[in-house]
């Protein structure tokens, strides 16, 4: 079976002042469909650089990485939007909602950049409301519910496009222990149903719900394996 | 797509509304500037193309006088040397179409108890072509009213009025200078001249009526002033040319010797006037265009600023699928909705304005629909030309700095 994601000696450094900085000193890893991937590592490891990489929001300063087969260096800027929609799902930290839009529009989003009908949006939209558990307010803002809630209709907006991969960056970084348990579980559910998840996060406890561990230390992978071996 | 993008620009409008009505008034008031200002320098063109096609169009007037006898030198006119022959001849020349002499003078001229001060014109039937004008009532008096010097006169309108009231002046019989006329028609009513004087205050008898019976002349067959007129635009020069050797061999004026007459191109006259209301109206129409341009910047300050703020959202928006050329249509797109919408009261405003100033001032303006388009498409250009910048700086965010910003 081919990777969802294949990475060659993946390095990025960024600029400073003082000169370049290396943040990733080469990387090899490969994530195979259906996998559910937890990517953990102190401040400063590189894990956020890495996931926006993942992401095709950043580019690689030397490195060979391809999303579903795609070499995505070779990419244009149109292309990369077209990946980001169709083949990738964002979750982040702080939720990014659009304040002033409602849930089923936030969540109706992405289909607007790929040319589906105003009909057709709002099904889907309310249809993945539904299936996060949210069907009761497609006409709230974001402001007038939960932090959980809102991390739902984050996922639900990722969700839309039916993408291969879930990119996920702290998603239970601003939610309580109980909220997070749930959100991982909705995250550990749509892994059954075959969507390849790949989350950062700093908490144990919360990369136990994956099946799959990464270590990164300094800018390398230093661990690569089961997670209850990590914690052994 | 298009409609959904209607709605999010809507909805950021709507967001911070006060911000959106002051960049608004921006473009408001460019654009009513820009309507109001073409209204009132179009309308000052319109009443000089009036005045001038009032006036008749390709025409010369020919005075006598410029004579050096005495060595005292007299004003244009004042000795007599045109006659009614001149005239003649001037009109069988090619370059000119109608030609007629002209004694005018003033008199006292009274019907029943009414009396009134006017300008008396002796000429010809061509003076009305000549002039443009018209017979309102009756009819005009003929070559054959020329040669048997008949007392029939044309009244202008202001004449009428004074002396008539409503009655109907037709086959009435008025006295100028005690002597009776016999009235055989109206003029069509003319309005004011260019130089304000009122065209419809004067009665035309014919030129031998004048010359015999009523002013009188010093030499037999003389006129004050004879008016031509060329059968083009372009023949004027030529006409010119040739009115003035002609005349000068018809009063045998020797080579290098000065004319005894004076040849005045009117229409000249009236393009200098025609011109500087052009002027006029190019300088009101830039003047206001300058508020536009102000409405313009203020509608990409705005932008920026709003650019600035929604740059996390501009991020998000890049991190679920959107593309450069997205983010710049909405950028782009609220700026032509703010200039379009501005530029809709504006022209309503500035239309409005041209009616209140037409009601107080009495001022003619005139309102086109060219004027009106030009005024819309101006403002969509503003609307694009200030946006496109914010916009594309939008566009150009890098994801990631984008949906870091706080």
């Amino acid at each position: 079976m081919d990777p969802v994601i294949r990475i060659e000696n993946l390095q990025k450094e960024y600029e400073t002042d003082a000169g370049p900085v290396p943040v990733l000193k080469g990387m090899d890893l490969s994530i195979y469909p259906g996998e559910f991937l937890s990517i953990m590592g102190p401040s400063g490891s590189g894990k956020s650089t890495f996931m926006n990489i993942l992401g095709c929001l950043d580019v690689p300063t030397a490195g060979k990485y391809f999303l579903s087969g795609r070499d995505v260096g070779t990419l244009n800027s149109d292309q990369l939007a077209k990946l980001r929609n169709e083949v990738i799902g964002f979750v982040f930290q702080g939720f990014n909602l659009l304040p002033r839009a409602n849930l089923e529009d936030n969540v109706a989003l992405p289909l607007v950049y790929c040319n589906v009908q105003k009909a057709e949006r709002a099904e889907r939209a309310r249809g993945m409301l539904d299936k996060v558990g949210l069907a009761k307010y497609p006409e709230s803002f974001p402001n007038q519910i939960s932090g959980g809630q809102q991390q739902r209709v984050a996922i639900a907006r990722a969700l839309v496009n039916r993408p291969e991969l879930i990119l996920a960056d702290e998603p239970t970084g601003n939610l309580d222990t109980k909220t997070s348990g749930e959100i991982m579980h909705l995250f550990r559910q749509l892994n059954e149903e075959g969507i390849t998840i790949v989350l950062v996060t700093h908490e144990p406890d919360i990369a136990t719900y994956a099946k799959r561990l990464v270590k990164f230390l300094d800018g390398r992978l230093i661990y690569d394996g089961e997670v209850s071996e990590a914690h052994s | 797509m298009t409609m959904q993008m209607l709605i999010e620009a809507w909805r950021a409008m709507g967001a911070n509304r006060l911000r959106t009505f002051l960049t608004m008034l921006g473009m408001v008031i460019g654009v009513s500037a820009v309507v109001l200002m073409l209204a009132i320098g179009q309308g000052a063109q319109y009443s000089v193309d009036q005045s001038i096609s009032s006036m008749g169009s390709n025409l010369f007037i020919i005075l006598s006088g410029s004579s050096t006898s005495g060595g005292l030198r007299m004003g244009s006119g004042a000795i007599p040397t045109l006659t009614v022959a001149d005239a003649q001849a001037i009109g069988e020349l090619p370059e000119i179409s109608a030609v007629a002499p002209a004694v005018p003078g003033i008199a006292q001229v009274v019907y029943g108890s009414n009396n009134w001060s006017t300008s008396v014109y002796g000429t010809t039937p061509a003076y009305l072509t000549v002039r443009n004008w018209t017979v309102a009532k009756g009819y005009p008096f003929t070559d054959s009213d020329v040669r048997s010097a008949t007392r029939v006169a044309l009244l202008g309108q202001t004449v009428v009025d004074n002396l008539f009231g409503d009655e109907d002046p037709i086959n009435k019989t008025i006295r100028i200078k005690q002597s009776p006329y016999l009235v055989i028609g109206v003029l069509g009513a003319k309005g004011q001249s260019l130089d304000g004087r009122d065209q419809d205050d004067t009665i035309i008898i014919p030129v031998t009526t004048a010359q015999r019976k009523l002013f009188g002349t010093q030499f037999q067959g003389t006129v004050r002033f004879i008016m031509s007129q060329a059968a083009s635009a372009q023949l004027m020069p030529e006409a010119e040319k040739a009115m003035t050797a002609l005349l000068r061999q018809r009063h045998h004026i020797q080579e290098g010797a000065e004319s005894d007459f004076t040849i005045r191109n009117l229409t000249a006259l009236m393009n200098t006037a025609a011109q500087a209301t052009k002027v006029m109206s190019i300088m009101l129409g830039a003047i206001a265009s300058i508020s536009l341009l102000v409405g313009g910047i203020g509608i990409m300050n705005i932008m920026l600023v709003s650019v600035t703020e929604r740059t996390r959202e501009i991020g998000i928006r890049v991190a679920i699928g959107a593309r450069q050329r997205d983010i710049l249509m909405q950028f782009l797109m609220e700026a032509v909705i703010i200039s379009i919408s501005g530029c809709t009261v504006g022209v309503l405003l500035g239309v409005g304005g041209a009616a209140l100033v037409n009601r107080i001032a009495e001022i003619a303006v005139v309102i086109t629909g060219a004027s009106i388009l030009m005024a819309f498409m101006v403002a969509a250009c503003v609307g694009v030309f200030f946006g496109f910048y914010p916009a594309r700086k939008a566009a150009l965010l890098k994801p990631i700095d984008a949906l870091r910003y706080q």
